[in-house]
């Protein structure tokens, strides 16, 4: 559903990726691992149209993602996207937050809007945080709130930018359980992230990327357990056992 | 002191015509400074870059100018090409032009004040520029903008003083003309600088107000 093909970009001199190639499948949850630097944020923007891409092809369903192209806003209305600083709008309650795209994106009538968020809202258990704030949510719930929001749009697929890293690590849990819940209902997902047990767990199959380049893919619990390629091994072993 | 108030009493009616003048150009140039100033602000953010060099090469060139000199030009220069105004209408309008520009870069740093996430969680829900502004830019950029626009709306008060050069009636030139014949200068000039503090400080101290409301409205 999701198609990279030799997908170049640049920050100026500055190469970030240097052709990558990967495909998403329907209902398949993809985490893409890596270390800091390598891209893999770069790569989720680009499949958003956050950013833009110098050389190659990515597509949704295989529509080509474009910046410049009026089909971008389409495209991301169906494929959300979830972010590291979960970026909810701090002028509105945490309904309001996730009414926001049906309501004036998609045209929906407040009434449905209103009663889907709140069925979101307590799936992700906030059912008691509905009128309030951003700025008086934990970390933990205000990324919940998040997902609910990016879940409002009905997408077909879900990006996730590193969504438990700016966590305290008490709320890392609670993010994760819901992420795994999507997971189970087989959202098509892909995760950028360093949780590693969440990756052997959850995702399908697993995407190592290193100097903007794919060095290793394979199902979670094979490339987690089993890393073939030397630099996977030397990545994991410097996450897994950090001292 | 007690020919202060003796001839305060006598110069207070006339001084007080100058000051619904004072209320009056203020009222209508700030009105129109801020909704060019917003196009202003929108045009220079739009990420259309002729637009934007466009507004920026105008607003450039505007603030380069002494408002004195833009209401001598509207007021002088214009009519020569056919664009007759009374000097009441010139003193709006310069004022008007002058503090778009001013107001316009107010407004354009608080849009771009306004954190990158928020566009960008804007963006990922598939919303187009112009929703984005209305729903999620601007509504957080007003927050910001509150204290400077304040500053700007006070200032272009004080500034309404200008447009006497070109024969406009109001408070300062009420004074002059009040000055220069009864030659009670002390008299007339400190009346004239208390009217103005009557109008900047209760100005101050609503937008103080407008600041504390909008802070706690989240």
């Amino acid at each position: 559903m999701i198609k990279l093909e030799d997908v170049h970009k640049s920050f100026a001199q500055h190469e970030v990726l240097k052709g990558v190639d990967a495909e998403i499948n329907k209902g398949e949850v993809v985490c893409l691992i890596g270390p800091s630097g390598s891209g893999k944020s770069t790569l989720l923007r680009c499949i958003n149209g956050l950013e833009a891409y110098q050389r190659g092809r990515i597509s949704v369903d295989g529509e080509t993602v474009d910046v410049g192209a009026p089909t971008i806003h389409d495209i991301r209305t169906r494929v959300s996207m979830v972010f590291q600083r979960f970026n909810l709008f701090p002028h509105r309650t945490a309904l309001e937050n996730v009414m926001e795209g049906p309501r004036y994106v998609l045209k929906e009538d407040a009434q449905a809007a209103r009663q889907r968020a709140t069925q979101l809202l307590t799936r992700v258990g906030l059912a008691d945080k509905l009128q309030s704030y951003p700025s008086s949510l934990s970390g933990g719930q205000q990324q919940r709130v998040a997902i609910a929001r990016a879940l409002a749009m009905q997408p077909e697929a879900i990006l996730f930018d590193e969504p438990t890293s700016a966590l305290d690590p008490e709320m890392v849990g609670e993010v994760l359980q819901v992420m795994r819940a999507l997971a189970e209902e087989h959202m098509t997902m892909l995760v950028v992230t360093h949780e590693i047990l969440f990756a052997r767990e959850v995702a399908d199959r697993v995407l190592f990327l290193d100097g903007g380049r794919i060095v290793e893919e394979g199902p979670a619990g094979e490339l987690l357990r089993h890393p073939k390629h030397e630099r996977t091994q030397d990545f994991l072993r410097r996450v897994t056992h950090p001292v | 002191m007690t020919g202060f108030f003796a001839n305060a009493g006598i110069y207070l009616p006339i001084l007080l015509k100058g000051v619904w003048l004072t209320i009056a150009v203020t009222f209508l140039a700030l009105t129109l400074a801020t909704l060019l100033g917003l196009v202003w602000a929108l045009f220079r953010t739009s990420g259309i870059a002729w637009l934007a060099m466009a507004t920026r090469v105008f607003v450039e060139f505007v603030r380069g100018i002494p408002i004195l000199v833009v209401l001598f030009y509207i007021y002088f220069v214009m009519p020569e090409v056919g664009l007759d105004l009374t000097a009441f209408q010139a003193g709006v309008a310069g004022l008007a032009l002058t503090y778009s520009c001013y107001i316009g870069e107010t407004f354009r740093a608080g849009i771009e004040a306004v954190d990158r996430g928020q566009v960008e969680a804007a963006k990922s829900i598939g919303m187009k520029q112009p929703l984005m502004m209305r729903r999620v830019v601007l509504p957080q950029a007003f927050k910001i903008v509150v204290p400077p626009y304040s500053n700007n709306m006070v200032m272009l008060l004080k500034d309404s003083s200008q447009v006497s050069v070109i024969s406009v009636a109001e408070l300062t030139m009420q004074g002059k003309m009040l000055a220069s014949s009864t030659f009670d200068n002390m008299t007339v000039f400190t009346l004239v600088a208390l009217l103005y503090l009557c109008l900047t400080l209760p100005l101050n101290f609503v937008m103080r107000r407008v600041e504390i409301a909008m802070g706690k409205a989240q």
